[in-house]
């Protein structure tokens, strides 16, 4: 008894600003040593993705399913118009499958060229759908509902039938966070498809309205990198997959050293209404390694 | 405990909208900021100490799934709800221009910091445009939202948490 009057003694004692104090040391410790020595939060990742996914996966699919009930009682009118413009757009496509097919001959020849033929089809893909995303405002990552269970791994490549989406940076059993590459604090090493120069793609949220990313270190004293130029992720980027399409370019200028260039590029991928994605489900590395093992007169 | 039970479960549940339900409404790709309103509200109803706590998780859940450094947001929800809690005492809080007002200055410090802290460190100086473009559209949507959700916090303060804080606030038995 005379214990337990202590106890409660000493939780009043304790002053708010002194907890306050003592918080503020235990948070800044996890920082630095999260930041200074690697020390991994796993175990308690896993165990809280363990209680919150669950919730997450269901509120999603009661979203989609919501979504669908409103698509299916939208007006005839509605309708109608989107009929009109889709057969427009029938028009439009059909000359422009044309023009494609006569870029296909060009295509066939430029992947022989830059040994681009292993095309996404040929990595294993697993399909996942995006189940929540980051709280704030100022970063560009989200949750999806597949994880190790299904073959995922940390730096695993992400991608949404059109291009490069982003990079796996944390996996639980369920479900994986994804940094993607219009985030600021992603970097991508890129090269281009003519003339496989190598630069580096930057998320950068001063552009977001634009719907851009921004690339620099582009080494081009010829000019010969222009607007409408495909760059995809390089052959000597660490962490992504050869050949993933990232986007085209839409500006390029000097930078101010005036040895190499800078713009921005437009990506593919409707980042604002990514739903669904595909993670490739071989790293980079183990390509390598692959590689490496089977041909060892080539080193 | 109770009132400690509840205060975890809302927390997980303003985790859970936060993540899923906001980015559904949000304008401009802006989403309101609905743990910190949840921060501000504790501080202002329950004092400082709850306000610290109810930070600190949800500081700490954000870390868990999101965050690169570990404790960063634990820190900077947990100062807000902290500081918010020096109004329970000066304020009522059944008046709505008091969450409202402390709900802005705390985003608008939230996110200062955020920018200082992780993104004027990597270079990134144009303070104009994050002012502009991510700043004041979160502060004024988020105290759009407070409007709403705020009498919902208070409906659970009042019908789902002990109301005993005058005798547990510790700043009155002190002094």
């Amino acid at each position: 008894m005379k214990n337990l009057k202590k106890k409660s003694h000493f939780r009043i004692n304790l002053k708010s600003k002194h907890l306050l104090g003592i918080m503020t040391m235990f948070c800044v410790s996890t920082i630095a040593a999260t930041f200074a020595s690697g020390v991994t939060t796993e175990p308690l990742k896993d165990a809280a993705g363990m209680i919150i996914v669950p919730f997450e996966n269901s509120i999603s699919r009661i979203g989609s399913w919501l979504t669908d009930i409103r698509d299916s009682f939208q007006e005839k009118q509605v309708l109608i118009l989107e009929n009109q413009s889709l057969k427009e757009e029938i028009d439009s496509l059909t000359t422009q499958n044309n023009k494609l097919l006569q870029d296909q001959t060009e295509l066939e020849r430029l992947k022989q060229l830059y040994k681009l033929d292993e095309e996404y089809s040929e990595y294993p893909k697993v399909a996942a759908r995006i189940i929540s995303k980051d709280p704030g405002n100022w970063y560009d990552t989200f949750t999806i509902n597949r994880g190790s269970e299904d073959g995922i791994r940390v730096d695993n490549n992400v991608i949404a039938g059109k291009g490069l989406v982003g990079i796996v940076t944390s996996v639980g059993p369920h479900w994986a966070t994804v940094r993607s590459i219009i985030d600021d604090s992603s970097n991508v090493v890129a090269m281009t498809v003519s003339t496989s120069d190598n630069c580096i793609v930057t998320g950068n949220l001063e552009l977001i309205d634009e719907g851009k990313i921004s690339f620099g270190q582009l080494y081009d004293q010829e000019d010969r990198v222009t607007i409408g130029e495909r760059l995809v992720t390089s052959n000597i980027s660490e962490k992504y997959l050869e050949g993933l399409f990232i986007g085209y370019v839409s500006e390029v200028e000097l930078e101010s050293n005036n040895l190499t260039k800078q713009g921005t590029l437009v990506t593919p991928v409707d980042f604002q209404h990514l739903k669904d994605v595909f993670v490739i489900t071989v790293n980079k590395q183990d390509v390598r390694s692959v590689e490496t093992e089977g041909s060892p007169d080539e080193e | 405990m109770k009132s400690k039970l509840v205060l975890f479960g809302t927390i997980l549940v303003c985790f859970l909208l936060q993540c899923t339900l906001l980015h559904m409404i949000s304008i401009g790709s802006i989403t309101p900021n609905l743990m910190l309103i949840l921060c501000v509200s504790m501080g202002l109803m329950r004092g400082r100490k709850c306000g610290m706590w109810a930070g600190f998780f949800s500081g700490l859940l954000i870390d868990l799934f999101y965050g690169t450094l570990f404790g960063f947001y634990a820190l900077i929800y947990m100062y807000c709800g902290f500081f918010s809690g020096y109004a329970c005492r000066n304020y009522y809080d059944n008046d709505i221009k008091v969450p409202l007002a402390l709900t802005a200055i705390a985003d608008v410090l939230y996110n200062l910091a955020v920018y200082a802290l992780q993104f004027l460190l990597r270079g990134r100086l144009g303070l104009s445009t994050y002012l502009m473009r991510i700043i004041l559209p979160e502060v004024f949507y988020t105290v759009f939202i407070a409007l709403f959700v705020y009498r919902v916090f208070y409906y659970v303060n009042y019908h789902f948490m002990s109301t005993t804080r005058k005798e547990s606030e510790s700043i009155w038995v002190l002094k």
